[in-house]
C-alpha cells in the first residue's frame, strides 16, 4: 500500500457539534469494587461460550467463566475475585430489552489476580497463539464486538490501520485512553503489529483531539514503523471503509472487506487490551466508558466489566431514572432498562439532553428536499429507503437501493428537516428481510425432507409390494404342489367325515 | 386511406398474434407457477389449508381450484405475496382454515412416551427420531411446528412450545414515532 500524505475526502458526512469538551476536563476514574458483579456470558458477536463455574464457586480475577465454544465466539472472564452467586436470566444492555444469561458475583473486595504470566507471541506457534487469544476474550472494543483473534489470524495482512478516529459526538474513551495509557496503546500495536508479522502501522486520528495527538507524536518520535495521520474532523470517519479511503484512497466496495486489500483495522481500546493481554497477561474484564451528556459530572470511568451502570451514572451526577443512550447519538440506541451493567460493547452512557428529546418527538412527511442524498456516505438515496421501508416493499429495497450498503451512521436522520427517524426504519426494513431470508431457508429445507419423504413412503410401498409378490413367486414352486395336496386331503377327509355321518 | 387503413389492422392483428402465441408458449414452457406457489407457501406441510401438503395446495391454486387465503401459517403477508404473484385481489385469511399462531415447535415428554412410533409416521419432514418401543425426540431444527404428530399420540406426550423471543431471534420494531403522530 502506497503511503501519501494525502487526505482523501469522501462524499458526503456531516460536522455535529461534538460535545466532547466536557468529559475530558478530569482524568479516567475507578470507583472501588462493586459489591455485586453481573457478567452477561455473551457478550460479543458470535455462539454464546460454554459456562465453566457453578453456583457457589470461589472464582478470582481474571478467571475463565464462559470459554468460547466455536471459532467466532469469545471467553468471558471474572472481574474481580469473590463467590458465584448465580447464573441466570438477567436484564441485558440491549436494544431490545429481552434478558440474557447472566453470572453474578459477589465480590470479596480482596480483588485477587489468578496467576498470570507474560506471555511472549514470539515463543509461540501460530496456532497456539490463536488459542491463546481465543482465551482473552478480547472483542472489538469499539461496540462491534467481534471476536478479535479471527482478525489477527491471518497472513495476508500488510497494513494494519488503527482506528482512532472517534468520531461520534460526546465519546472521548479512545481520546482519553490515549492520552493517558499511551504507553500500553503503543505496546498493544506493537505486539499486534508483531503477531500479524507487518512492518508499518498507521494511526488515524481525528484532528479535534489535540492533546492525544501531541502526547503520541512526542512518544512515537523515532519510530519508524507507527505513523499518525491526522484527518479533518467529519463524521463519520471512524467508519472503517471511510477511514480507509480518507487515509489511503482506497475505495473499498460493499463485497469486499479491508482484509482483501490487505488492511486490518484495530480500534484503540482493542489494542490497548492485546497489549495488556500479553504484557500482563490480563484478559477482558475492564473497559473504559465515557460516561456524559445530561450530567452533573460527565467523565470517563475504567469500569470493571459486570459494574451496574447506575453506579456510574449516580458518580457523574446523574439521576437513576435518567434516560440513557449506549454508545453515541448518532449511532447508539436508547436502553430499554438502565439496571444493566457494564458490558465489552459499552463505549459510552449518555444521559439524554432535552435537546436531544425535543427532536425524538416527532415525524412530519419527506418533502423530498435530498438534505439526507447530500450528506449520505454511502451515496444511496436515504428518501427513497425510507418510503420503502415505510410501505414495507422489501423487495425493491435491497435489489434497487442497496439498503444493506447502508452503514446505519444516522447522517441522513440528523439533517433531516422533518425529523423523521430514517435509520430507524432502516433497521426495522434489514431485520425483517434477514428474517424472511431465513425463513425461506428453513422453509426450502423443511420442502426438500417432505419431498424426500414421500419418496421414502413411496419406496417403501414398492418394496413392501415387491417382496410380496416375491413371497407369492417363491411360493409357487415346491410349496404350491404341497399347499394343493394339503388342501386335497382336507378335503378328502372332510368328505370322509361327512360320509361317515350320513351312514 | 383504406390502404392506410388496412395495413393498421394487419399490423394489430400480427401483434395480437404474436402476443398470444407468446403468452401461451411462456405458459406452457417449464410451467413455474406451481413451484412459485410452492415458494411462497411456508413448508409447514399441516394440511390446514385442506390438502395434503403445501405442494399439493399450490397445484391447486395453479389449477384454479383453490383461493388464495387458506393457509394460516402463511398468514396475512402470504396472502399478500400470493396476491401479487397471482394478480388477482387481497383477501383476509378464511378464518374456517385456523388462524395464524405464534411460530412453535413440538416438544415430547420423554418419561411418558412409550415408543409407539405413531408420531414418526405423522410427521411430514420426519423430524421425529426414535425406534419402536424407545422413548421418541423430536428433532427441534426440523420440526415445522405443523402439529400433526399431536392427535396420533395415544398418551398426550407431545407439546407445542412457542419459540421464544431472545437477542439472536429479536428484530427491530416498526419505528414507533409515526404511530405517535398518527393519533
Ligand atoms: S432529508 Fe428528510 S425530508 Fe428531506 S428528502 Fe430526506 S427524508 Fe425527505
Ligand atoms: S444511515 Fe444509511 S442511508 Fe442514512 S446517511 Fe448513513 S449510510 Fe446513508
Ligand atoms: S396450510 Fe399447511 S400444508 Fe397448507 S400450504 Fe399452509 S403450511 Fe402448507
Amino acid at each position: 500500500m502506497e503511503l501519501t500524505d494525502k487526505i482523501f475526502k469522501f462524499f458526503g458526512g456531516i460536522k455535529p457539534n461534538g460535545h466532547k469538551a466536557i468529559s475530558t476536563i478530569n482524568p479516567i476514574k475507578r470507583l472501588p469494587i462493586p459489591k455485586k458483579l453481573i457478567i452477561p456470558v455473551r457478550q460479543h458477536v458470535g455462539k454464546v461460550p460454554n459456562i465453566k463455574v457453578s453456583v457457589g464457586d470461589k472464582v478470582l480475577k481474571g478467571q475463565i467463566l464462559a470459554e468460547p465454544i466455536a471459532n467466532i465466539s469469545a471467553a468471558t472472564h471474572s472481574s474481580s475475585s469473590g463467590t458465584v452467586v448465580a447464573i441466570e436470566s438477567n436484564k441485558i444492555p440491549h436494544p431490545s430489552g429481552l434478558p440474557d444469561i447472566c453470572i453474578a458475583i459477589e465480590t470479596d473486595g480482596k480483588d485477587e489476580w489468578i496467576k498470570r504470566n507474560r506471555i511472549d507471541p514470539s515463543n509461540l506457534s501460530s496456532e497456539a497463539l490463536y488459542e491463546k487469544m481465543k482465551s482473552s476474550g478480547i472483542v472489538g472494543l469499539g461496540g462491534a464486538t467481534f471476536p478479535t483473534h479471527i482478525k489477527l489470524n491471518s497472513n495476508k495482512i500488510k497494513t494494519l490501520i488503527v482506528n482512532a478516529a472517534e468520531c461520534e459526538p460526546y465519546i472521548t474513551c479512545d481520546d482519553m485512553a490515549m492520552q493517558e495509557k499511551t504507553k500500553e496503546f503503543i505496546e498493544g500495536i506493537q505486539i499486534t503489529m508483531d503477531i500479524l508479522k507487518i512492518p508499518h502501522a498507521i494511526i488515524g486520528i481525528e484532528d479535534n483531539k489535540p492533546k492525544a495527538i501531541e502526547k503520541l507524536k512526542t512518544v512515537l518520535n523515532k519510530s519508524k514503523n507507527i505513523s499518525i495521520k491526522v484527518v479533518p474532523t467529519v463524521y463519520p470517519s471512524g467508519d472503517e471503509k471511510r477511514l480507509i479511503y480518507l487515509m489511503l484512497g482506497l475505495k473499498i466496495s460493499k463485497e469486499k472487506r479491508p482484509v482483501d486489500f490487505g488492511i486490518q483495522v484495530f480500534n484503540v481500546a482493542t489494542l490497548i487490551s492485546i497489549g495488556r493481554f500479553f504484557y500482563h497477561s490480563e484478559p477482558v474484564i475492564s473497559r473504559i466508558v465515557t460516561v456524559t451528556g445530561a450530567l452533573k459530572r460527565p467523565n470517563n470511568y475504567e469500569a470493571l466489566i459486570g459494574t451496574p451502570i447506575q453506579e456510574l451514572i449516580k458518580d457523574a451526577g446523574g439521576k437513576s431514572d435518567q434516560e440513557i443512550i449506549m454508545g453515541g447519538p448518532m449511532m447508539g440506541f436508547k436502553l430499554p432498562h438502565t439496571d444493566v451493567s457494564v458490558t465489552k460493547a459499552m463505549n459510552c452512557l449518555l444521559a439524554i439532553t432535552d435537546e436531544m428529546k425535543s427532536k425524538d418527538t416527532f415525524e412530519m412527511p419527506c418533502i423530498r428536499c435530498t438534505k439526507c442524498v447530500e450528506v449520505c456516505p454511502a451515496q444511496l438515496q436515504p428518501q427513497e429507503l425510507y418510503w420503502h421501508a415505510k410501505s414495507k416493499q422489501f423487495e425493491k429495497l435491497t435489489e434497487d437501493y442497496k439498503l444493506f450498503d447502508c452503514i446505519e451512521c444516522g447522517c441522513c436522520s440528523y439533517v433531516c428537516p422533518s425529523n423523521i427517524p430514517l435509520v430507524q426504519y432502516y433497521r426495522y426494513a434489514k431485520s425483517e428481510i434477514r428474517d424472511q431470508l431465513k425463513s425461506s431457508e428453513v422453509a426450502d429445507i423443511a420442502r426438500e425432507r417432505n419431498e424426500f419423504r414421500l419418496y421414502r413412503l413411496e419406496r417403501e410401498k414398492k418394496e413392501r409390494a415387491e417382496r410380496n409378490a416375491q413371497r407369492r413367486a417363491q411360493t409357487s414352486d415346491s410349496d404350491k404342489k404341497k399347499l394343493i395336496e394339503e388342501k386335497k386331503a382336507a378335503i378328502a377327509e372332510a368328505m370322509k367325515r361327512i360320509e361317515e355321518k350320513e351312514k | 386511406m383504406i390502404a392506410a387503413i388496412l395495413i393498421i389492422l394487419s399490423i394489430t392483428a400480427l401483434i395480437g398474434l404474436i402476443l398470444g402465441y407468446a403468452s401461451i408458449k411462456l405458459k406452457t414452457d417449464g410451467d413455474p407457477i406451481i413451484d412459485r406457489i410452492d415458494k411462497i407457501l411456508p413448508q409447514t406441510q399441516c394440511g390446514q389449508c385442506g390438502y395434503p401438503g403445501c405442494k399439493p395446495y399450490a397445484t391447486a391454486i395453479a389449477n384454479g381450484e383453490a383461493d388464495i387465503n387458506q393457509c394460516p401459517p402463511g398468514g396475512d403477508d402470504g396472502v399478500h405475496k400470493l396476491a401479487d404473484l397471482l394478480g388477482v385481489e387481497y383477501k383476509p385469511l378464511n378464518a374456517e382454515h385456523g388462524e395464524t399462531k405464534p411460530k412453535s415447535i413440538a416438544i415430547i415428554d420423554e418419561s411418558t412416551c412409550i415408543g409407539c412410533t405413531l408420531c414418526i409416521q405423522a410427521c411430514p419432514v420426519d423430524a421425529i427420531i426414535g425406534a419402536a418401543k424407545q422413548m421418541h425426540t423430536i428433532v427441534e431444527k426440523e420440526c415445522t411446528g405443523c402439529e400433526l404428530c399431536l392427535p396420533p399420540c395415544p398418551v398426550d406426550c407431545i407439546d407445542m412450545v412457542e419459540i421464544p423471543e431472545t437477542t439472536d431471534n429479536w428484530k427491530w420494531k416498526y419505528p414507533i414515532h409515526s404511530i405517535k403522530q398518527q393519533n
